[in-house]
């Protein structure tokens, strides 16, 4: 994802976050299943009520967290968790792969959906900044900068030459926030320059939402402004199947954070024992990769795919009644049949 | 077969009553738009429709004239084809400017599957309310220092209240059951969180409406994975461009969603959604369907229910018949072909 770990020790140190909702419920899958498979790493858990010092402190000495979904008021209260942890590590991109699986099928079956979807993670119309100029009037500050452009852009071209992927598409409103999104699709364009080797073009999100749903196998790897990556994110997670199974990473330099790709704490079904752990499972192969621990990453990949493959364990938001417990068991007992 | 999309979901629209004749402005638009302007109006005249065209060109050169403004001001009424947006920076789009001039502050797109015509979807009933004047479109922005830029979203409440209104009006005028406020309210706490409260408050004024809030990306998902969850959406300017060209997309793309841009003092002007297709510009080629489907809510809200039923029917048994439709929608007719086949349902009814 950009950078290797450093620690040399034999069990690696790990932050985890539960979190709200579902969090708990979908994290604990992910711990049982590393321990069936032996991972060798060691949780250091804190539960993210607050974004701590000291939570903050152990991200930044393990450089590696697992996380779930924090949930944000609407209207009133603080700002969100999950931007507050991102702006204090400087995680500027977000990561979220959006990749069809052959066990689950889909009304987009018949097409291929294998996209990689670059966020920018720190600014845009999350900049927090608004305010009422009179009574019944407010204003949203949408701030977009040449640097951090720039930055997500190289990103999203150097996770397109390092994972083979051909093409890198733009998306942005420019036609009407010509300013904003301007500066960002022009540096888009300038960084393009740069690796002549991978095709570069540009889309409209609005056009972008349309060619998802109708013929989402011409896009391979998308570099999007804040909201317009949130959108397309739920957009992709949609494609392959839903909300609990694509998985996601925030990368800095200093930090990367993985979690669910469409973040929800789905508090119609927390605490019922009926979320899909997908998604955050593949984050932690995702994790394990990162922290070079490909054997278990593998592990762990094989054992999530060929459970969902069997088509026996189906979690209701697949149309089944299976539970996160007993799809976590399944899990569990195809790691432990191979060992 | 047809009883279900009956497109008297592609709804009235409310307001005026017209007796006889009425006159309408039609804006035939750039590109295609001449050739699609002239089917509908064969088949509005194979219909009997009883309104007269009050034709006015508007283009780059013309800009918004006094001639467009007279003419919609004193009909009230017009279906417009495809306007080109002039390149280069500094040329506002002409849409944007008539809906400025007109103050047209609700952007009104309603997705019904087609039957007949096979997508991924057959199951999406839905119609998008846009806050069509503010939020993200506000024009104000600049580059405080070089390398950061700026723009500003505006949200008032009174522009709030004003669609959110139209959104209940209209789900009460055309049988709908839910409204459902789409936001990023945890996020814009108070520039969304202004409009939330606005149609809360709204909605408890129209209780037989069934109201409901939700996050734009989630609404984006549910979108796709179960559309017919969904049924009226009113949401900010920006959320409702990009949600109503998603919705587009599950029934198979703009070449069947009409829309109409309503103003106050009942003004209101149709429009296909669709661009000016400047590769197929010209060669006869173009699908209709959509400024007539445009025309079609239009005659409803006219309160000419019968002809806009008529017309409606001929066009549905047409593209589910399949055999005039056009290339867009995989046949091989021509606008010719399909206006033809369109206008001899009517002469059969
Ligand atoms: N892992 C999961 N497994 C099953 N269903 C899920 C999962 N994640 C999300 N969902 C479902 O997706 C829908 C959207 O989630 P949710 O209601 O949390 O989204 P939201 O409106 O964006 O709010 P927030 O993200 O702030 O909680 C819910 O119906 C939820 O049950
Ligand atoms: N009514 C129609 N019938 C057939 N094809 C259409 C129609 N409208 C658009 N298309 C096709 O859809 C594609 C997109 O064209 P469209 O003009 O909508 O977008 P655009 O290129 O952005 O134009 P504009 O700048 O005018 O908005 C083109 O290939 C065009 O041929
Ligand atoms: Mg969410
Ligand atoms: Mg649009």
């Amino acid at each position: 994802l950009g950078y290797t770990s450093g620690s040399k020790s034999d069990k690696k140190k790990v932050t985890i976050i539960p979190g709200d909702g579902i969090g708990p419920e979908i994290t604990s899958s992910v711990m049982g299943v590393f321990q069936a498979a032996k991972v060798p790493i060691e949780w250091e858990l804190f539960d993210g009520k607050t974004i701590s010092q000291d939570l903050i402190a152990s991200i930044s000495r393990n450089k590696v967290a697992l996380k779930g979904p924090l949930y944000t008021e609407l209207l009133t209260g603080a700002q969100s968790r999950n931007m507050e942890i991102r702006k204090a590590l400087d995680l500027y991109a977000h990561v979220i792969p959006c990749k069809q699986m052959p066990g689950i099928q889909t009304r987009h079956s018949n097409t291929t959906v294998d996209f990689v979807v670059i966020r920018e993670n720190t600014q845009g119309e999350y900049s927090g900044l608004e305010q009422t100029l009179v009574p019944g009037v407010v204003q949203s500050l949408k701030i977009v900068t040449k640097e951090a452009s720039a930055r997500i852009a190289r990103y999203a071209f150097e996770y397109a030459k390092a994972h083979g992927r051909k093409k890198v598409t733009a998306i942005h409103k420019a036609n009407i926030q010509k300013q904003t999104d301007g500066l960002f699709l022009e540096t888009c364009k300038q960084v393009a320059k740069e690796y002549p080797e991978i095709a570069f073009d540009s889309m409209i999100i609005d056009n972008c939402c349309m060619q998802l749903v109708m013929n989402p196998q011409q896009f391979d790897v998308m570099v999007t402004p804040n909201l317009y990556g949130n959108l397309v994110t739920n957009v992709g997670a949609a494609l392959i199947g839903g909300p609990g199974l694509a998985p996601g990473a925030n990368v800095g330099e200093r930090a990367a954070i993985f979690e669910m790709g469409a973040h929800h704490v789905a508090a119609d079904i927390a605490g019922m024992d009926k979320a899909n752990p997908t998604g955050l499972l593949l984050a932690s192969s995702m994790m394990l990769r990162h922290l070079n621990l490909d054997a278990f990453a593998d592990k762990v990949e094989n054992a999530v795919k060929k459970t969902i493959d069997s088509g026996k364990f189906k979690t209701q938001d697949l149309g089944g009644t299976t539970s996160t417990k007993e799809f976590t068991r399944a899990i569990i007992s195809e790691i432990e049949s191979q060992q | 077969m047809f009883s279900r999309v009956s497109l008297k979901n592609i709804g009235s629209l409310l307001h005026r009553q017209y007796s006889s004749t009425t006159r309408v402005t039609l804006i035939p638009g750039d590109g295609i738009g001449p050739e699609i302007a002239d089917s509908v109006k064969k088949i509005f005249s194979a219909a009997k429709v009883p309104i007269e065209w009050d034709t006015v060109n508007v283009n780059a050169q013309t800009g918004v004239s006094d001639e467009i403004i007279d003419s919609i001001r004193k009909n009230k009424v017009g279906l417009k084809g495809p306007l080109a947006t002039p390149i280069g920076t500094g040329h506002q789009s002409l849409n944007l400017a008539l809906r400025k001039t007109f103050n047209l502050y609700a952007n009104v797109r309603p997705c019904v599957s087609i039957p007949g015509f096979k997508t991924r979807y057959d199951d999406v009933n839905t119609v998008v309310i846009r806050e069509n004047t503010e939020g993200e479109y506000s024009g104000i922005e600049n580059q405080p220092v070089k390398g950061v830029a700026q723009s500003i979203k505006i949200i008032t409440k009174e522009a709030s209240a004003r669609v959110a209104n139209y959104a209940f009006q209209y789900a009460l005028a055309n049988g709908r059951k839910k409204v459902t406020c789409v936001h990023k309210a945890n996020i814009m706490k108070q520039s969304d969180g202004m409009f939330v409260k606005t149609c809360r408050e709204v909605s408890t004024r129209y209780p037989s409406i069934q109201y409901e809030e939700m996050i734009v990306d989630n609404n984006c998902m549910q979108l796709v994975m179960s559309p017919s969850k969904l049924d009226v959406m009113v949401l900010p300017n920006l959320y409702g461009d990009i949600v109503s060209d998603l919705c587009a997309g599950l029934i198979g793309g703009l070449g069947l969603t009409p829309s109409g841009n309503i103003g106050e003092n009942g003004t209101a002007i149709f429009e296909a959604v669709h661009g000016t297709a400047p590769d197929i510009a010209g060669k006869g080629l173009a699908n209709p369907s959509a400024l007539l489907l445009s025309g079609i809510m239009m005659l409803r809200h006219m309160g000419l229910t019968t002809h806009a039923d008529n017309i409606e029917k001929a066009v549905l048994t047409t593209i589910a018949e399949g055999k005039a439709t056009t290339k867009d929608l995989g046949g091989n007719a021509g606008t010719q072909a399909y206006t033809d086949a369109v206008c001899a349902k009517l002469l059969n009814q």
